[in-house]
């Protein structure tokens, strides 16, 4: 397939961009108005989401989770936790005493750690061309959310708030003892003097605290969440995004649960070392289907929903569980179009620039009439909504799914420990990048007969791996060296796992 | 091997195709003053929630009363102290709820919405016991609107037209149907925030300026409430046609990625001076990522928004093929598809349900946008318009959509008017009826009977 760079006298005729598969008017042109994405290019202003409320409220867990779920669907998404801030520019936290409201010392600090955080959601919109900005701080006097709505206005962002309001003192109590006794500040202290000192810290805003006004702020775009989700106010949404952001928080819940991930059992194409298809499992693959079915028995859970996608390969691993399952499309494998069926051999040997391309951008990158990574992180969306609502589900589902499905669950802030139960599956480094970059989500490690169980804790996710001791063929193919199209066959095969 | 359908999954056992998305149905009970939108609401939701696969009717009291009282008189049938009116409200809201009974216990129904006011907590409380008593859930959708234009231009738009008025002049109609609102106004007790905490509701305010949600329960209380805060009544039209005729439309072969022929160009451009004519404000053009759609828009020299989900149906196996060679690969493919065209799935390609539920997420944007001129495919644009004037699962797949035919849909009082606009460039037709014949065993001739002529 030879690339074409049309003439002035020919851009009238379009051209398929050779990743992308994207028609356009001429290679080269600057088309990020036009390609479209699971979110369409509705957001030209950027956006600010500015948390309020009380500490303890959930505000740095919704503002995690919200970051996490935009950037996943492709929404450039940066956090923007004050308190980091203050934690930096006064190194060592003493006591409540900081937060009290005659510490004028303290607000000065306060203050310039707020305005500091601010100028960095300037650089961020205009420097590092990003789209939403969660402010997260309790910005619970009406002047603090006066200052930041002049500063939107000034430089043309839209500002959306969420309050977070809770006066249950169970949930409170609940939220200081998973977050709070682990947050630097009180790394020194005891349960209960952390307790105690964080129940002062609270009060000293409670005094100030001036809830979004149903009538002063009526013209603002806010929404209320009231209890943990039993009650929201909504007003003023603006636009799509915003419109998106309101049914997700309005979806995600904090009763503990968990979700188990895991790939059907080995396939007969698998074992030919054949991408795609439709085929059924292999002798092992079924012994995998029994061993699962044993697994989540020894695992007791309470009311499982078990969902698998329309292939044969993971309904017949369901069909094992002798329990009740639920089939998605939406959970289908990635459609490889005309390399459906191939080995990695034929495909080199028949589509060899494909090949290279893919190679050189594995999330963006779509088969011939088929998808790509970014494509499928679309389809998915519907079922990680649906995620966010159950409580204890298990998916049953393939190799590039269960990817993009990790890949929203996961994140690596710094600090977060990862557990693993047996071998480890994957190495993640501890990068300045607290998210996992689209680079890195095609090359997840997901192995044949290997359940991974999720369990939300804290502002992450608990990861633990069962590989349930059936030998399954190695699906998994790393990133080559050499990814240039012109590479020989050697160099493109260099990793591709044995098969028959 | 059973299948999926609409944006939920499907039980795999003993389900007949039905889609599983509650446990058990669920009552939408609709509150507030006349001429706040409830009947508009639920009809437009009933629309969507049937086209997204949920089994959904309306049912109103008024149309009960108005059976029952084959004349109306005047808006004195409705004052507080009319005993005898009391009591003949009283049965047709009783038998409606019957019908509901029917319609989900027996009739396989999902969702049921009652639309009337319900505006006292008595009349409320009633129905949550009737609910409960058979096992449905209740979620409330109550509409609070003060604006007096608003609530004038709802008047103009469905009451004059309403059959209790058809033998009045504007203004008398209207002073009587104000003094209708007045008639319950003493009585209204709105969802409270305290007293009805425990209930499930969404209160609409102001026609979507702000929203109070408590309670949402499930899945489908959870699409409903999103669904309605996507929904606003500004006046807008939204412009849907196919792209221009393509090199593989004029050979009979249906799929693939072609590019336009000369008269599919020529389309192109008079369809840019079409919507030039038009003189729409701020118009998106929306098309698929398929060659043929992004030619089209090219032409307008407008930007346009590309969306993968409006990509034509994917025929599988019998991409690029022509319907004769479909006949001569596939037989009994063929004839399966004749005997249930909306859910038969092409063999490794996709069925019209499948793009229901891919083109939901572009009809919500659809519901959320102002003018918009979408630029798409047969099969989908048969979906998208199914959507807007509510036809059934059977009808869709055999809606006419022709090549170089605009249709211009603008909301009107509960539903749409469709303007088709041939813009005169002749094509080659690619609408197949559905042939007498569907049985597997027929004849090539008689498999063939509605094939449009090709080359």
């Amino acid at each position: 397939m030879a690339l074409t760079f049309n003439t002035s006298s020919e851009q009238k005729r379009l051209t398929q961009t050779p990743l992308l598969k994207i028609w356009v008017p001429w290679i080269g042109c600057n088309l990020n108005r036009r390609r479209g994405s699971s979110v369409p290019q509705f957001c030209n202003s950027p956006t600010m989401i500015v948390m309020v409320g009380l500490p303890a409220r959930g505000k740095t867990y919704i503002s995690k989770k919200l970051t996490r779920y935009l950037n996943w669907i492709g929404v450039p998404t940066k956090m923007f936790n004050v308190g980091q801030y203050r934690r930096e520019a006064v190194k060592i936290y003493k006591n409540f005493e900081f937060f009290k409201p005659d510490n004028e010392e303290a607000m000065r600090i306060r203050k310039a750690c707020a305005a500091a955080a601010l100028k960095d959601v300037a650089a961020y919109f205009s420097k590092e061309k990003g789209q939403v900005a969660v402010f997260d701080a309790t910005n619970t006097t009406r002047e603090r959310r006066a200052i930041i709505i002049s500063l939107a206005k000034e430089k043309g962002y839209k500002v959306f708030f969420v309050e977070s309001i809770c006066d249950d003192p169970e949930i409170i109590a609940e939220n200081i003892k998973q977050v709070k006794f682990g947050s630097p500040d009180y790394v020194d202290r005891d349960i209960d003097e952390a307790n105690e000192d964080f129940i002062k810290r609270i009060d000293c805003y409670r005094a100030s605290y001036m809830p979004i006004d149903d009538e002063k702020d009526r013209k603002l775009s806010y929404i209320k969440i009231f209890d943990v989700g039993s009650r929201y106010l909504v007003n003023r949404v603006q636009d799509h995004i915003q419109s998106r952001i309101v049914y997700y928080l309005m979806n995600i819940h904090v009763t503990p649960r968990s979700i188990y991930l895991s790939r059907h059992g080995e396939s007969e194409l698998n074992l030919l070392g054949k991408i795609g298809g439709d085929s059924g499992l292999s002798p092992r693959g079924q012994k995998y289907a029994n061993a699962l079915a044993t697994f989540i028995r020894s695992q007791r859970i309470s009311d499982l929903k078990v969902w698998t996608s329309h292939m044969k390969r993971t309904i017949q691993t369901a069909e094992t569980l002798g329990v009740q399952y639920e089939q998605w499309k939406a959970l289908n494998e990635i459609d490889a179009g005309v390399c459906e069926e191939l080995t990695y051999e034929e495909i080199q040997e028949n589509f060899p620039e494909e090949f290279a391309l893919r190679d050189q951008d594995k999330y963006r990158y779509r088969y011939p009439k088929g998808e790509s990574y970014e494509d499928l992180v679309h389809r998915l969306e519907p079922v990680i909504m649906e995620l966010e609502r159950q409580e204890n589900v298990l998916v049953i589902c393939h190799q590039a799914v269960m990817r993009c499905l990790l890949a929203y669950f996961l994140d690596k802030p710094a600090g977060t420990e990862i557990f693993f139960s047996t071998r480890i599956i994957m190495t993640l480094q501890q990068t300045k990048q607290p998210l996992l970059s689209v680079d890195e989500l095609p090359y997840l490690r997901c192995p044949l007969h290997t359940v991974l169980k999720l369990t939300p804790i804290a502002y992450g996710c608990k990861v633990e791996s069962f590989f349930l001791n059936i030998e399954a063929v190695n699906t998994h193919r790393e990133r080559p060296v050499n990814v240039d199209i012109n590479r020989n066959t050697d160099e493109a095969l260099q990793t591709v796992p044995d098969h028959v | 091997m059973m299948r999926g359908c609409s944006s939920r999954p499907k039980l795999a056992q003993n389900q007949d195709r039905a889609v599983c998305m509650t446990n058990c149905p669920t009552l939408i009970v609709t509150v507030g003053l006349p001429a706040r939108g409830k009947t508009y609401i639920s009809k437009k939701l009933t629309r969507y929630l049937n086209w997204i696969g949920v089994p959904t009717r309306e049912f109103n009291v008024g149309q009960y009363r108005r059976e029952f009282v084959k004349i109306y008189k005047s808006f004195e049938f409705f004052r507080p102290d009319n005993e005898e009116g009391l009591k003949i409200r009283r049965q047709c809201a009783s038998a409606a709820l019957n019908d509901v009974r029917q319609y989900l216990t027996e009739e396989g129904g999902q969702v049921a919405v009652f639309d009337a006011t319900n505006t006292t907590r008595e009349r409320r409380e009633t129905i949550i016991q009737f609910a409960e008593q058979n096992g449905f859930k209740v979620f409330f959708v109550e509409s609070v609107c003060e604006d007096p234009d608003v609530i004038q231009e709802n008047i103009v738009q469905v009451k004059l037209g309403s059959p209790d008025y058809t033998n009045c002049n504007t203004e008398e109609a209207v002073e009587d149907f104000m003094k209708r609102i007045k008639c319950y106004e003493n009585s209204y007790e709105t969802l409270d925030e305290v007293l009805d905490r425990d209930l499930s509701y969404i209160k609409i305010m102001d026609v979507g300026q702000r929203y109070l949600v408590n309670r949402v329960l499930d899945h489908i209380q959870s699409r409903i409430v999103y669904y309605l805060m996507n929904i606003h009544i500004t006046p807008r039209s939204i412009y849907l046609c196919r792209h221009g005729e393509s090199e593989l439309n004029v050979k009979g072969r249906i799929g693939g990625d072609s590019g336009l022929t000369p008269r599919g160009k020529e389309f192109a451009k008079k369809l840019s001076n079409f919507i030039q004519s038009q003189d729409i404000s701020d118009l998106k053009v929306w098309t698929s990522q398929m060659k043929r759609t992004i030619q089209t828009a090219e032409a307008l020299s407008v930007p346009y928004e590309q969306w993968k989900v409006l990509n034509e149906i994917d025929a599988g196996d019998c991409e690029e093929m022509m319907y004769e060679e479909i006949q001569d690969n596939y037989p009994l493919e063929f004839a399966l598809r004749d005997q249930d065209k909306y859910r038969y799935r092409y063999p490794k390609g996709e069925s019209y349900e499948d793009l229901v539920q891919r083109l939901e997420p572009v009809i919500m944007e659809l519901e959320r946008q102002e003018n918009v001129l979408v630029i798409c495919h047969q099969a989908v644009m048969r979906c998208l318009l199914a959507y807007f004037l509510d036809k059934t699962a059977e009808e869709l797949p055999y809606l006419k959509c022709p090549l170089h035919t605009v249709l211009k849909l603008t909301p009107v009082a509960y539903g749409c008017k469709v303007e088709s606009i041939c813009l005169n460039v002749e094509a080659v037709n690619t609408h197949r009826e559905k042939p007498e014949n569907v049985n597997i065993h027929r004849t090539t001739e008689d498999a063939l009977q509605t094939v449009p002529a090709h080359l």
